[in-house]
């Protein structure tokens, strides 16, 4: 039966594992991941003063070329390697206040202080449960077959596309519920102080990357704007790309916030591998994704240096096998494909599909 | 003359290359993570705001201490004769930061030494003895502290000190000879032995060039020293003429402190400055303890069990940043957002608004909210 639910008993066992997969991992924390981290913060700010630099001869198609490449590769190391996992406190135990997740700040439009509410804790507290996790849809498309359908779904896929295009602003109003202002639920002059604090960033990023260096760059200046314009869409798109694929491909579930209200931690490890997906790839493609590609392990020890997922995936992957769990992987494609399926399907009206019980039966 | 040269420089690199660091435009170009840290890139030492500072000799003057010579950044501000600095250092992967007396003159701006006295305990200490070597930088703060040689002198001076409390003193000491202070200075050390004891060289050519400044050492561990035992009145008056007439300054261990203080207060003198590197045992009522403290940044809360804040915090999982443990080197120091809490080394109560507080020896008094 594909629904099947390990027994409670069988969860709770499950979860006393990974438990103890933690427990080792932060025992292991040391010089090794702060030595990677600040490889991977000295390439990022690497390529980034490289690809400022060449965008200033902007005029020469190659410099445009390889500066924007750079570019491109500097703010996706900074937004996914390197902000979302320090922003989790994945190196809080370092002491250094460069590392320090409480304060960094990151090369998006989004507040650090907003991310650090609206994702570290609703995203992955109320991971893939309809009504709580803003992740399913940012407030804008249907994800699930839990959202009651309406007409304005008919153009799921295109503010999904318009989401992608515009991935960085989507993220930095994620945490103003937009569609619950339209509403009416919240009103406006409740969220005047956050409102001032993303325009207060956007204000500071669109200065740097749209005004200062294209003035700077003189006679490149349309080239080295079209460059960092391009940058910041590539990287949209890639992380759009990569956190759609980390709970919408084919085989994750949302879940209804009756069905996860009296859960276990073991439960919460359980709910987080039914919601969650990986993908496969090479060592450069899991840091470009900020090792999200290990989005299960992720949910599942969201404070533990990125890095270190691959180690944990395999003993993960043991554990669900023993256990009857699904594990869902895949390559980018096939995963990003059944994502882009979904997002077309779910714009009609659509019954929800059977799926996993989070909770045993009760026997009648 | 004197006074200018010990006044705090403008912060940061002068001239044109910290002007242009420190450029609002070049903190648009490089928001948001800051000029820092981009130039540190290129090298540590250059720095548009942080201090740190690069080790350029290392001598072992017992076997229980590391000398460490340094050169400061340029965003160094200077500091007064017997204030310390944080210093951090990595040890597996972990920022260590210790609060340590600095011990040169003041009046050499492009120079501090720190001389670090190892404690089985101690993990900053013992890797600095073992690790430091020259040309290796390391993260410092700004001078701190209070126990500094007020302006104008004072006529007299007695430097009293024990152990690994000479550091504050000596550059006391040092700081004044280089005046050329026209005043009497007494300096009574005390160390467990001769082979423990800090400085020797130092002070017997100082003593030597300088008539007017008389060093007397006490060892409590060996054959006696020009002083015999522990800290008596007598000690004191071995190193200074009138010890009552001279601003006197102490730094030690807690008996130290307490044995000058209460011979002090038992002949009328006036009260002296001192300086504590290992805290008091802090008096913490812990069976009285109630209310509920509140990690307002975390979104936790736990019920108030009488220890400091930061132990409370970290026995409730959070990391907080911190240094010395000890209210000393306001590393963590953070927002109170409500609550009043007792300073647990004056026992004085705090007030019950939204105040910076030094969580490690900030004991809550009912409930606490606090910003972490």
């Amino acid at each position: 039966m594909p629904n099947a639910r390990p027994t409670s008993a069988e969860i709770e066992a499950f979860g006393e594992e990974l438990d103890a997969i933690r427990a080792r991992v932060v025992s292991e924390l040391g010089s090794r991941d702060v030595e990677y981290i600040e490889r991977v913060i000295r390439a990022q700010r690497g390529l980034e003063v490289a690809g400022r630099g060449l965008l200033f001869a902007a005029f020469f198609p190659p410099a445009w070329i390889g500066g924007t490449v750079a570019l491109s590769l500097s703010k996706i190391l900074d937004n996914m390697e390197i902000g979302h996992n320090v922003m989790h406190g994945q190196y809080d135990w370092t002491g250094d206040p460069r590392l320090d997740g409480r304060t960094f700040e990151w090369d998006t439009a989004c507040p650090g202080e907003h991310w650090r509410h609206s994702h570290n804790y609703l995203h992955h507290t109320h991971t893939n449960i309809v009504g709580k996790d803003r992740d399913i849809g940012y407030g804008i498309l249907r994800m699930s077959e839990e959202e009651r359908w309406r007409p304005y779904y008919l153009g799921n896929l295109l503010y999904a596309a318009l989401l992608a295009v515009f991935f960085q602003y989507g993220v930095a109003l994620h945490d103003l519920e937009t569609e619950r202002i339209v509403t009416g639920d919240v009103r406006v002059s409740d969220k005047r102080g956050m409102i001032s604090e993303i325009w207060r960033k956007v204000r500071r990023q669109s200065l740097k990357d749209y005004v200062l260096f294209p003035v700077l760059a003189g006679p490149s200046l349309p080239f080295t704007l079209a460059g960092n314009l391009t940058a910041n869409l590539a990287r949209n798109l890639w992380s759009f790309t990569i956190i759609f694929c980390g709970h919408f491909p084919d085989g994750t579930h949302q879940f209804s916030e009756e069905e996860a209200a009296q859960e276990t931690r073991a439960e919460w490890y359980y709910r987080q591998l039914l919601g969650s997906a990986n993908l496969t790839g090479g060592p450069v493609f899991h840091i470009l994704a900020g090792n999200l590609s290990h989005q299960i392990e992720h949910h599942l020890f969201p404070d533990l240096p990125a890095h270190r997922y691959a180690e944990i995936a395999v003993e993960v992957r043991s554990a669900c096998e023993r256990y009857g769990i699904p594990y869902n992987t895949g390559p980018l494609h096939r995963q990003f494909g059944s994502v882009v399926r979904k997002i077309a399907r779910l714009s009609l009206p659509s019954a929800a599909a059977p799926r996993p019980a989070l909770q045993e039966a009760v026997p009648a | 003359m004197l006074v200018r040269s010990l006044r705090p420089q403008p912060a940061g690199p002068a001239g044109i290359a910290g002007r242009v660091l420190r450029s609002r435009l070049l903190g648009a170009l490089t928001y948001p993570h800051g000029v820092d840290r981009y130039a540190e890139l290129i090298s540590p030492m250059l720095l548009a705001r942080d201090v740190r500072a690069e080790v350029t000799a290392v001598r072992h003057q017992t076997p229980k201490s590391v000398t460490l010579t340094m050169r400061p950044n340029r965003n160094w501000r200077g500091f007064q004769a017997g204030q310390f600095i944080g210093v951090s250092a990595w040890m597996d992967g972990v920022r260590v930061t210790r609060p340590y007396s600095l011990a040169g003159s003041a009046l050499c701006p492009g120079e501090i030494e720190l001389t670090v006295s190892t404690h089985p305990m101690g993990r900053l200490s013992r890797h600095l003895r073992d690790a430091a070597r020259t040309g290796m930088v390391l993260d410092i703060t700004q001078a701190q502290g209070e126990f500094v040689l007020p302006l104008p002198r004072p006529e007299r001076v007695l430097l009293i000190s024990g152990g690994s409390g000479i550091t504050p003193v000596m550059a006391m000491l040092r700081t004044l000879c280089d005046e050329s202070y026209p005043g009497q200075i007494g300096f009574l050390n005390y160390s467990r032995s001769p082979l423990a004891a800090l400085y020797d060289g130092e002070l017997k050519r100082l003593a030597a060039a300088n008539p007017r400044l008389t060093v007397r050492r006490g060892y409590t561990r060996s054959r006696p020293g020009a002083v015999s035992g522990r800290f008596t009145l007598e000690h004191a008056g071995a190193a200074a003429e009138e010890p009552g007439c001279a601003s006197t300054f102490v730094c030690g261990p807690p008996a130290l402190v307490d044995a000058v203080r209460s011979h002090w207060a038992a002949a009328g003198f006036p009260d002296p400055a001192v300086e504590m590197f290992t805290p008091p045992p802090l008096p913490f009522e812990r069976s009285a303890a109630h209310g509920v403290v509140r990690f307002t940044a975390s979104d936790m809360q736990s019920a108030n069990t009488g220890l400091p804040l930061l132990e409370q915090a970290e026995d409730a999982g959070l990391l907080p940043e911190h240094g010395c443990r000890m209210g000393i080197c306001n590393t963590c120091s953070c927002r109170k957002r409500s609550g009043t809490v007792r300073n647990a080394i004056s026992g004085a109560l705090s007030g019950s608004g939204e105040e910076q507080i030094r969580i490690c020896v900030s004991v809550p008094v009912g409930d606490v909210a606090v910003e972490l």
